[in-house]
């Protein structure tokens, strides 16, 4: 039997659950893969809700809205989008990234609806299942990922992700505007350390271990272990268990 | 009847799969997935009905309530967005709070959708149930917020539409106030000869709907005025309206957009001069004034609309054209006019007369393609005749273009200071095209005319009532309930907020506040419950009530197959 992924969607009520409705008031047929959870606006998927659906196997998460411009909630879309590039970063480096899709269909949209979830289909089958579905996920990858959706929670990243649009949008007090560039650069920067930061804390999850430890078994440059344990331990997630011969051992608080 | 209290009690889900007739129950087995459900946790029932929203499926609700003691129900039918608030009222004279509904759409984005593959149609149903089964599970109660109602409307926009809603709510007995930007009332109607149908004289028309105006009792009109700033939300709307230069406060429950639309700039447009070559807008005047003195008129459609940048038919301007060219024949019957146009859009008995009557006082039309603009020279105008296939040469001494009308410039302006969106094309946007055309998605706003649409007078004196009678819905209660399912910081989460604000921008609807103890407020009658500031509060304080985090996430465990 042919592969036949199973993908959730998260739809917007306003915009492209009217549109799926459509397509079903106009008899368009298309492929029975998806899923769906019904949402007030694509700004209330949280990128924590897109990694849980990957962590469970299911092979591809769509996110689907009102076009820009046409939010029921004036903006929310937007808001939708940056939380979804977010997202989409950070899966990249757990290669999963192709695995989710964000896009906008309105109330009006019934054919097209039909069409975007064709392709979004078409597209994971030809990608194959999710390494993380079946009997036997891929532990390491499951591991990256349960870091991911740590990290995507974590204060720095929603605060980062949640400002985004105030920050490179508006201008500040003195007419200042943060170049676009210049954000993603940071947010990049913050991704790159969070997932790394989070790997090594859901590592310290069941023993302890040395910052040597953590680089050998997440296989990341010691020094930059040894400065993520820092600002974790400034953070009060980690701290010195024992000493052990000459080294440190650190425990998740 | 009192809700029950959910608290500490058990949670005992019924769940009732709709066959539709043959809509769902043609293609797969509701039965057997009745009989699913009953095996999913806590379901402590479940029947399948022939029509769960008929008279008979909703008593099988109610009465299964009883007997059950159901707490929670499940219906996996069509859609919530036109059967919700039919079973949110049948399980709230069960007994239950309504929010403890849950809806499963099993047959628009289903059965109708997979027709042709039942079996997997059947799958997706199973999901789905047990996605909504799971979620009902974790539905609380939750309790409608009251508002007090003023009952006073404020009407922004003088032109036809407004007038038309003022006079309305003013008679009704509303305290109404009419805000005019510019210092007559009357909008483009004042610089109009004759109105379609019937050939109504404008000036005629529109002083009488001045003076009624201006005689209504209740209805205070401000001329030369601008909204510049409002606050508040349904009921309770605080507006700053610059008068004359001083800024005057008003108090109103209920405010409506009929701000009316521009005349798009038709420089650059087939060699526009404003001369020989001019806008039908330009050409009204002229006509009243009868100094039109052409031998040969050339009149263009669709000049600026109907292509990428204006994507849209402006639907006034073949009524337009066709008007003012039975005009100028009647004025002077040996003018020849040729009117080119893509498409002719004449709806209705009395619209189609004028293009009846045209082709018999002998008015050409040239269909023309939009690959192949006609091209104008200094005095004539060649066009590829789309019926006849080949280049025609037309002569003239006037050319008029039917410009369409576009959206104001400072809509957007206006929008913010609303809280509402517009469109694309920078029209303001209605809450929904058939289902709520006078309404926006904020409470207590509603909109006419062309401001939402090019529309003619008859259909924004329609919009207009129509914005009126649904303002007087909400000005007519002394008190309202709006919307339960909106966000909230619970007090056990309050130590979780670290201050952060970024929910206070985030809000499009400037609904969450820092309030003078320093904490994070939300004026519940602000929200909308988008939840964005659920999907972005750093700390996940913020609760998204009836879309919990807790909920959404069940719903994806059990789409998971846990």
């Amino acid at each position: 039997m042919s592969f036949e992924p199973k993908l959730l969607g998260f739809l917007c009520n306003w915009c492209s659950y009217a549109g799926a409705d459509l397509a079903g008031v106009s008899r368009i047929q298309y492929p029975p893969n998806m899923r769906i959870i019904r949402v007030m606006c694509s700004g209330r998927v949280d990128p924590k809700f897109i990694i849980q659906a990957l962590e469970l196997g299911l092979d591809g998460v769509f996110v689907m809205g009102c076009h820009p411009g046409d939010c029921h909630y004036l903006d929310g879309n937007y808001e939708a989008e940056k939380k979804f590039e977010m997202t989409k970063k950070f899966l990249s480096l757990a290669g999963l990234e192709d695995r989710i899709r964000l896009d906008w269909v309105s109330a009006s949209e019934g054919k097209r609806y039909s069409e975007v979830v064709t392709k979004f289909v078409n597209d994971i089958k030809e990608l194959g299942p999710s390494p993380l579905n079946g009997e036997e996920p891929d532990e390491e990858l499951l591991e990256n990922v349960r870091a991911i959706k740590a990290a995507v929670s974590s204060e720095r990243m929603r605060a980062l992700v949640g400002r985004e649009r105030k920050i490179t949008e508006e201008e500040n007090v003195y007419g200042e505007k943060f170049p676009e560039e210049k954000f993603n650069e940071l947010m990049d920067l913050a991704i790159k350390e969070e997932y790394e930061r989070h790997r090594i804390l859901l590592a310290l999850e069941k023993y302890s271990k040395s910052v040597k430890d953590l680089a050998k078994e997440l296989d990341i440059d010691p020094s930059l272990v040894l400065e993520h344990m820092l600002v974790l331990k400034s953070r009060s997630q980690v701290d010195f268990g024992e000493i052990i011969g000459n080294t440190p051992v650190f425990i998740r608080l | 009847m009192p809700e029950n209290n959910e608290k500490g009690e058990e949670v005992r889900v019924g769940v009732f799969v709709c066959h539709c007739g043959s809509n769902i129950g043609g293609f797969i087995d509701c039965k057997k997935l009745t009989e699913y459900a009953g095996t999913l946790p806590n379901v402590t029932h479940s029947e399948d009905n022939l029509y769960t929203c008929s008279e008979v499926g909703l008593t099988s609700i109610k009465d299964a309530v009883e007997e059950h003691n159901l707490n929670r129900v499940v219906v996996a039918s069509c859609t919530p967005r036109t059967h919700e608030p039919l079973f949110r009222e049948c399980i709230s004279e069960a007994g239950l709070n309504k929010y403890l509904f849950n809806f499963v759409n099993i047959r628009d984005q289903c059965t109708w959708v997979h027709m042709k593959d039942p079996e997997r149609a059947y799958e997706k149903a199973v999901d789905l149930v047990r996605m909504g089964v799971a979620k009902a599970a974790k539905l609380e109660p939750l309790d409608m917020i009251k508002v007090d109602i003023n009952p006073s409307a404020l009407i922004i926009g003088g032109g036809v539409a407004g007038m038309s809603a003022a006079l309305n709510l003013s008679r009704q007995g509303f305290k109404t106030f009419l805000v005019e930007k510019e210092n007559k009332l009357g909008g483009r109607l004042n610089s109009l000869y004759k109105l379609f149908p019937y050939d109504i004289d404008a000036s005629e028309f529109v002083d009488k709907l001045i003076s009624n105006v201006q005689s209504a009792k209740n209805l205070e009109i401000l001329t030369s005025s601008e909204v510049r700033n409002i606050d508040g939300f349904v009921g309770n709307f605080e507006a700053e309206i610059e008068v004359n230069g001083s800024i005057r406060e008003i108090k109103v429950g209920a405010i409506i957009v009929a701000v009316g639309s521009s005349i798009l700039d038709p420089k650059g447009l087939f060699n526009y001069d404003g001369q020989k070559r001019i806008s039908q807008f330009e050409l009204e005047p002229k006509l009243k004034n009868k100094e039109i003195k052409a031998k040969d008129v050339v009149m263009i459609q669709c000049a600026g609309s109907r292509n990428d940048k204006i994507p849209y038919c402006s639907s006034v301007c073949c009524m337009t054209a066709l008007k003012n060219a039975l005009i100028i024949k009647e004025q002077n019957p040996s003018t020849h006019i040729a009117i080119l146009f893509r498409d002719l859009y004449t709806p209705g008995t009395d619209y189609e007369e004028y293009y009846r009557r045209a082709r018999e006082k002998g008015i050409i039309f040239v269909k023309y393609n939009e690959d192949k603009l006609p091209n104008v020279e200094e005095n004539q105008v060649k066009v590829y005749n789309e019926y006849i296939g080949t280049e025609m040469v037309i002569p003239y001494d006037l050319l008029v273009l039917s410009t369409p009308l576009v959206a104001n410039s400072d809509n957007k302006d206006l929008a913010q200071l609303l809280k509402v969106p517009t469109e694309a094309n920078n029209f303001f946007l209605e809450a929904h095209v058939k289902l709520r055309p006078s309404d926006f998605a904020t409470d207590g706003i509603y909109i006419g005319g062309s401001a939402k649409w090019p529309v003619d007078i008859s259909e924004a004196i329609s919009q207009g009532y129509s914005a009126a009678a649904r303002a007087s819905t909400i000005l007519s209660h002394k008190e309202i309930e709006v919307e339960g399912a909106i966000s909230s910081l619970p007090e056990i989460n309050k130590a979780l907020c670290t201050g952060c604000e970024v929910c206070v921008k985030v809000c499009p609807y400037h609904a969450i506040i820092k309030n003078e103890n320093d904490e994070i407020e939300i004026i519940e009658a602000l929200c909308k419950g988008c939840g964005l500031c659920g999907a972005t509060c750093t700390n996940q304080a913020l609760v998204i009530k009836h879309f919990t985090d807790d909920q959404i996430i069940s719903e994806i465990l059990a789409c998971g197959g846990q």
